[in-house]
């Protein structure tokens, strides 16, 4: 959602503008409908307690889906983000004092050291996949598919079936600590979609975003440096991964392999259930939020309404159609209003 | 049909976009058997009337009848049942695909198990592409050709799909004039054959010359429709634009003095390059002067272009400006070198679901801003180019997609225009542009040339090459075979050297 726009759109008239805006009302709605209708079916859902819970149950998904809106809105992909989220969290942990009983040949370091050296394994490992997509030209599609297994391989190293439960304090504090009512890690997942607005809306940087998601080749005859963008984003994402990693790890209370295997899905959910187009130059964090927001409502609600938990699954493949087919209806429906 | 009924009747249509009106009660009627012209200037309305007839507009006031019965086409799927073919201004082919399958998209011949027949198609797409006399290997992805071969195969799509009604939205804004000319004998074929084509055209001659009615329009109204015999291209340059711009007729028929400025420093030097699509190439761009550099189709010259932007890599030979050798690693670093391009594709320039403003500012956003964006000054900066070039409508907030096809070239034009480059490099700067608007281009780049900026105008019109160059290259098979320079040199003599 550029907002920057939205005070100058109705100008192009009624219908063309609903249509053209159908990618930002139908998540939105969707989110509305479905709040009803969990409201009306449980009266635990709708309850202070609960929205505190789903902000939390969101908040390492929010984090990971904020680098991924980058790449997406440059019309490339990222599978590696929950590979590459497993695989910082299982760093940091590996550079932490454990406890006795674990049995992993890890190196202890100070708290700072261990944060920093993770950071730098996600930036490293954003770099890699950077490389590949940008100066060798591996599609995304494929660069990252390595790149997932890349990761799950340094975790399978790293951790060699054993489990980790120790990680420095001031991620155990941002993962599973709180200030006053409200946990940290929805703070962290606030910011970081802040900033991430605040980058991709008003920055020059976020506007180049744009630009090569909308049209490459006009981007590249107007002398902007694609493949630095493309680049960027990449690394934005494996570092976006790598924060959720590590307070994810803190958050479960553990680190291990395949920990994070569902991330991925939900993930890239989130951004394409809040209307971020696949075709890349439309969309943002706003859409992001929501989408989020639908997800994480409907993961918790069906909770509160005793629902067959396979169903549960069904379900939310059936949410995940629908969300694509608007996707891909509202980019036609704007390409010819 | 009823009998004396004209194959298509159009009554009081009139469509706006929300608050723009684009038409306004137009009356128009297409004979059976005969090429009807339309001109007008950018933002008239004529692709939005031809885009009504195909179904692509579907919302319109007033009605539509075919061969005497009322139609309203649903979609382009249903115009294209009743009869109705379009070429659209901006080419439609899928690039990915091979010709042939560009050729029979969506008539795939197909085999007994109902699979595509891959052999029969290739014969097909090649026996007909040869009875158009369009010499090209129908295996290739049309994306690799030159856009006016794609053209070429976009209209030999619509031509052999039996459509009665053929609507050709600027079909020869890409082509050479042998192109054209092939074009024209195939037109001629068609219309023979009792089918009806509509011929929108910037080119009074090309419009003189094939059409045998012809149409004005002005501000979304229906001016005029007389018979060809009875007109001049001052005749339709009054009713497009209104009298008194009666120079704008001269064509370039005659000798064209040259004003070539040998004493002038060397901003841009090639010396012996080669790259894809040409061969030791060397020239030398000098300020305040504007290099035509002509060839047919195919010859190099665009190639050429892409390559002193940086799109494409040199593979021999050196580029300097102002005397220190330069290597162009990406278009970022050409930019920055203060080198401008305006590629001859619209499509591959602008950016259609982003604003207008955005499409102006985007090349010079690392100089208005550091770190944020600041809209406010884009869309004032925006704002004074489309003033000064008369862009129509008058906004900045617009979607560019929304734009006219010559309204969308001028922003093109407009967003190297903020901070002059060093050099500026145009492909086919004219393409689709009304006679006003090409006058204008006309003026924009002396003023450039005035202020010491090296304009290169990379072409395959001589018209385009003439108006504007002081100093002319021809190039034929990717390599410089013949410099004008001083005197004077006519469309003929650039005709036979190429
Ligand atoms: N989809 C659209 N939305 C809004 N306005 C539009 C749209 N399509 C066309 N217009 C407007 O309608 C007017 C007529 O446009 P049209 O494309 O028919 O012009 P044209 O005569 O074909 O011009 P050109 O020679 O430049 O191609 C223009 O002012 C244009 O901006
Ligand atoms: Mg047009």
């Amino acid at each position: 959602m550029s907002t920057s726009d939205s005070a100058v759109l109705p100008r192009s008239g009624g219908m063309g503008w609903l249509k053209g805006q159908l990618r930002n009302i139908a998540p939105f709605a969707t989110l509305l409908v479905l709040v009803a209708l969990f409201s009306i079916a449980s009266p635990s859902f709708a309850t202070l307690d609960n929205v505190a819970n789903i902000a939390r149950q969101v908040s390492v998904t929010a984090i990971i889906a904020v680098g991924l809106t980058f790449v997406i809105l440059c019309a490339e992909i990222d599978l590696s983000v929950a590979s590459v989220a497993n695989a910082v969290g299982i760093m940091v942990a590996f550079f932490t004092l454990q406890d006795q009983s674990v049995n992993i040949a890890n190196i202890p370091l100070p708290g700072a050291a261990a944060i920093l050296l993770a950071l730098l394994g996600s930036l490293a490992l954003g770099a890699v996949t950077a490389f590949g997509v940008t100066v060798i030209g591996i599609p995304s599609f494929i660069m990252t598919l390595a790149m997932l297994q890349i990761g799950a391989g340094i975790c399978a190293m790293l951790v060699r079936g054993q489990i980790a439960y120790s990680v420095p304090a001031p991620i155990e504090m941002l993962g599973s600590g709180s200030i006053g009512p409200v946990p940290w890690i929805v703070v962290v997942a606030v910011l970081v979609l802040a900033l991430g607005h605040i980058v991709l809306s008003y920055t020059r940087f976020g506007r180049y975003v744009y630009m090569v998601g909308g049209n490459r080749e006009a981007a590249e005859y107007s002398g902007v440096n694609v493949k630095l963008v493309l680049a960027a984003v990449l690394v934005i994402s494996a570092v976006c991964s790598g924060i959720a990693g590590m307070l994810g790890v803190a958050h479960f209370g553990s680190a291990q392999q395949n920990e994070f295997d569902n991330y991925l899905l939900d993930a890239i959910s989130a951004v394409v259930v809040g209307g971020t187009s696949l075709f890349g130059g439309q969309g943002g964090i706003g859409n992001t939020v929501v989408g989020l927001l639908v997800l994480g409502v409907l993961n918790n609600g069906l909770d509160h309404v005793q629902i067959d938990s396979f169903l549960k699954i069904l379900i939310r493949g059936l949410i995940l159609l629908l969300a694509l087919v608007i996707n891909v209806y509202a980019q036609r429906l704007r390409a010819k209003a | 049909m009823a009998r004396g009924a004209p194959l298509l009747e159009l009554r009081g249509i009139s469509k706006s976009f929300g608050g723009v009106t684009a038409l306004s009660g137009v009356d128009f009627t297409l004979e059976v058997g005969e090429i009807h012209g339309l001109v007008g200037e950018n933002g008239a309305g004529k692709s939005t009337l031809m885009k009504i007839i195909a179904g692509v507009h579907t919302s319109f006031e007033g009605e539509m009848r075919i061969a005497g019965r009322p139609a309203r086409h649903r979609s382009a799927r249903s115009a294209r049942d009743a009869g109705i073919g379009m070429v659209h201004q901006e080419l439609s082919v899928v690039p990915e695909l091979s010709v042939a399958e560009n050729v029979m998209l969506g008539v795939q011949p197909v085999n007994r198990l109902g699979l595509v027949d891959w052999p029969g198609m290739m014969r097909r797409a090649r026996a007909l592409l040869a009875e158009l006399g369009i010499d090209v290997d129908p295996r290739v992805p049309i994306g690799r050709l030159p856009l006016g071969m794609q053209q070429l195969v976009e209209i030999a799509r619509v031509l052999s799909s039996g459509a009665r009604i053929v609507i050709l939205d600027e079909p020869t804004s890409a082509l050479s004039p042998p192109e054209v000319e092939v074009l024209f004998g195939l037109l001629r074929r068609v219309r023979d054959s009792g089918r009806s084509i509509v011929f929108i055209s910037h080119f009074l001659e090309d419009v003189l010359a094939i059409c045998d009615r012809v149409t004005c329009f002005r501000n979304g109204r229906l001016i005029e429709t007389a018979p060809v015999s009875a007109i001049d291209k001052g005749w339709i340059i009054t009713r497009m634009i209104g009298a008194g711009h009666e120079e704008l007729e001269q064509g370039y028929a005659g000798e064209i003095r040259l004003d070539s400025r040998p004493g002038a420093p060397v901003v841009l030097a090639c010396e012996a390059a080669s790259g894809p699509g040409f061969r030791e190439v060397s020239l030398e761009a000098r300020a305040g002067e504007v290099l035509g550099i002509y060839g047919s189709m195919g010859a190099g010259q665009l190639d050429l272009a892409r390559a002193l932007f940086g799109r494409t890599a040199l593979s021999g030979g050196r580029l300097s400006l102002d005397g220190r050798p330069i290597a162009l690693r990406n278009t970022a670093a050409a930019r920055r070198a203060g080198i401008a391009f305006v590629p001859e594709s619209r499509r591959s320039m602008l950016f259609a679901q982003e604003p207008v403003y955005r499409n102006v500012s985007i090349s010079i956003l690392d100089r208005i801003s550091r770190l944020w964006v600041k809209p406010a000054v884009e869309r004032a900066i925006a704002q004074r180019h489309v003033e000064a070039l008369g862009i129509r409508p008058p906004s900045v907030h617009p979607r560019l997609g929304t734009l006219s096809g010559g309204n969308q070239q001028k922003v093109a034009l407009a967003k190297w225009l903020t901070h002059l480059p060093r050099v500026l490099v145009l492909s086919e700067p004219t393409r689709g542009m009304d006679v006003g608007a090409k006058e204008e281009v006309v003026r924009i780049v002396r003023a450039l040339r005035e202020q010491g900026i090296a304009v290169l105008v990379v072409s395959t019109e001589p018209e385009t090459v003439l108006s504007l160059a002081d100093r002319i290259l021809v190039m034929k098979r990717g390599q410089v075979c013949e410099e004008f320079a001083g005197g004077t040199v006519s469309k003929d003599r650039l005709l036979a050297a190429a």
